[in-house]
């Protein structure tokens, strides 16, 4: 009975988030909020092909932004090298994928065989190298200061999707529908479809065989289970899904670097975010994603009217001085990780518990 | 004279000096139920690593159906239809029993791969997964998690995954151990009906010796890695050399 009560709320809530995804340009018309929903929308995708690996099948990878960071630059060095259109776009993001796609297998291959905590390494070596690389080919990829580009005519702010009699650009509900909507809604779309992918991916079989191997290693591969080819594969797949949104980043972000797409600050954000949420379940990654992202964006932001609403009484204010955020983050992720230690899906949603 | 459906030739592994499997050659048939035997360390769970893959032999071979399976993956042989259950629990813990189940059945119809199609929409899986699970009288905790059975009930899934992967070598590393009275019987009612039925080769490993005397029709005793008697129960057990290294203590055999 709880179960079904916990799958519900857990479900119901990952809707009623897409839900306000959806609508978010019309119900928060401000530009941070919409770079703040663009952000979640990214992340969803980015954080749930992580689940693929670390919560499905148990791979602990420490590369999964070099992968978002070569879809990212793929579309961004295509953009800068081939002016602003679709078909730069699309190649770039080709380019990305492919090399991703390439890097992953040949890791998968000859890596996957050993040891989980020898082939986290390997990733982290791996992921260090493209970040060197990133930094040091600065003629392709503007090194530190990162690549500025424009998007495809359609994305720029002074495109207009719709326009009324006069020849203006059309508000619905007091939003312009010009090219920033344009660009949200090409990020929400990709996303969701990705995100359904995966969702789709994980209820077939393939997906209960990336359970049995985290569950079991050797009892999968004895019931006639090639583990290795399964966990390159889905190394693979989990590779090409963070350079699809990366690409899809890029292109709203209009620049690309470092700190956007390959930092190792990312990743710990990803592996935050994944166990916030609960591993292994997918509808987590999103709760987490949400929850993670909000707290940096607005966690500030609130200590400030905390600390202004408290300023006439003692140590308060100090305590909840906006310029200690991360310490309050800190405290709510070792409590989250304390009372949620399967991630607040995985324990809304955990099943077959023992009469 | 009928080809064997399995054997082994001069099959052996040494770990470091220890010789646990010792030049173990042996003709497995169709039909026909092998009980192996012997005194714990004699290298039965052992020797059935060695046919199913999990070690790598140090010499020797393992043939099915005429065909050198020795270097291959334990995948590959299952797929080959070397079919294995082990002695201790190996289940996949966090999964539901049907889970479980539907796992080795996929893994036998070779749905493994399908990634764009959901396992609910597989019926013909779960009318075969649903048939372990009556089988093994498991459906009344079809969507428990693995882990949250009793002994009794994580053995008869032990057992289920075997049947479900429908192999044609059945290997059975003493199915009851552990189990309660009222449970064991029901097992070993499923294997002899299992050979009734489907006239495969089955292999057991088991010691308790009113089993053997029900269900073998033939008995191998290892001892020290070596095979040191092989014929039908009545040969084995009155042989000179089986009372002298096993039946040393008769009190066991009563």
């Amino acid at each position: 009975m709880e179960k079904t009560n916990g799958n519900l709320l857990v479900k119901g809530t990952v809707f009623l988030v897409w839900a306000i995804l959806l609508f978010a340009p019309f119900l928060f018309q401000d530009v941070r909020s919409t770079e703040v929903a663009a952000r979640i929308l990214v992340f969803i995708v980015l954080v749930s092909s992580y689940d693929l690996l670390i919560g499905y099948t148990g791979i602990v990878s420490f590369a999964h932004t070099m992968f978002f960071g070569l879809g990212a630059y793929g579309t961004a060095i295509a953009l800068k090298t081939m002016g602003p259109s679709w078909s730069a776009v699309i190649l770039g993001a080709l380019i990305g994928l492919g090399i991703s796609l390439v890097i992953a297998l040949a890791v998968g291959l000859l890596s996957l065989r050993v040891k989980a905590i020898f082939f986290a390494m390997i990733t982290l070596a791996v992921a260090s190298v493209a970040l060197v690389m990133a930094s040091q080919l600065s003629g392709l990829t503007g090194g530190e200061d990162g690549i500025t580009y424009r998007p495809p005519s359609i994305f720029k702010p002074a495109a207009k999707l719709l326009t009324d009699e006069n020849g203006k650009v059309l508000r619905i509900f007091g939003v312009k529908m010009n090219g920033k909507i344009a660009a949200y809604y090409f990020v929400f779309f990709s996303s969701l479809i990705l995100f359904c992918v995966m969702l789709r991916l994980v209820v077939s079989p393939i997906g209960s065989v990336l359970k049995a191997i985290r569950e079991n290693e050797a009892r999968a591969e004895a019931i006639g289970y090639r583990v290795v080819a399964y966990r390159t594969l889905v190394f693979c797949a989990a590779a090409a899904f963070a350079s699809l949104i990366g690409s899809v980043y890029a292109v709203w972000l209009k620049y690309t670097g470092p700190d956007t797409v390959l930092s190792f600050a990312i990743m710990i954000d990803i592996l935050l975010m994944v166990v916030i949420g609960g591993m292994g379940t997918m509808w987590g990654a999103v709760i987490g994603v949400v929850m993670m992202t909000l707290a940096q964006y607005y966690l500030r932001d609130l200590m400030g009217v905390v600390a202004d609403a408290t300023h006439n009484l003692p140590i308060v204010p100090e305590l909840f001085d906006p310029d200690r955020w991360l310490l309050w983050l800190g405290l709510c992720f070792i409590l989250l990780v304390y009372f949620f230690p399967t991630g607040i899906a995985g324990r809304l949603m955990a099943k077959g518990e023992p009469a | 004279m009928r080809a064997p459906s399995l054997s082994t030739k001069d099959l052996t592994i040494n770990f470091g000096g220890h010789v646990a499997v010792d030049h173990v050659s042996c003709d497995f048939y169709s039909g026909e139920l092998t009980v192996i035997v012997g005194p714990n360390g004699a290298g039965k769970t052992t020797y059935f690593n060695l046919i199913s893959g999990q070690l790598k032999a140090s010499s020797g071979t393992v043939i099915k159906d005429g065909e050198d399976i020795t270097a291959t993956a334990p995948s590959t042989r299952a797929k080959k239809g070397v079919g294995r259950a082990f002695q201790l629990t190996n289940l996949f813990p966090q999964l539901t029993v049907l889970e479980n189940i539907r796992l080795a059945v996929q893994a036998q119809t070779g749905d493994g791969w399908r990634a764009f199609t959901p396992t609910n929409k597989l019926t013909a899986l779960a009318d075969k997964a649903e048939l372990y699970l009556e089988a093994t009288g498991l459906e009344g905790v079809a969507k428990q998690r693995a882990a949250a059975l009793s002994h009794g009930n994580q053995r008869k899934l032990e057992v289920a995954l075997l049947m479900a992967m429908e192999p044609d070598i059945y290997m059975f590393d003493e199915p009851t151990a552990g189990m309660s009275m009222d449970d064991a019987p029901e097992v070993l009612e499923l294997i002899s009906k299992l050979k009734a039925d489907t006239r495969k080769t089955i292999l057991l490993v088991e010691h308790k010796m009113n089993v053997v005397r029900s269900l073998a029709d033939r008995i191998v005793v290892l001892h020290n890695g070596a095979l040191v008697a092989d014929g039908s129960p009545e040969q084995t057990m009155n042989s000179e050399v089986v009372r002298e290294v096993y039946l040393g203590n008769a009190g066991v055999m009563a």
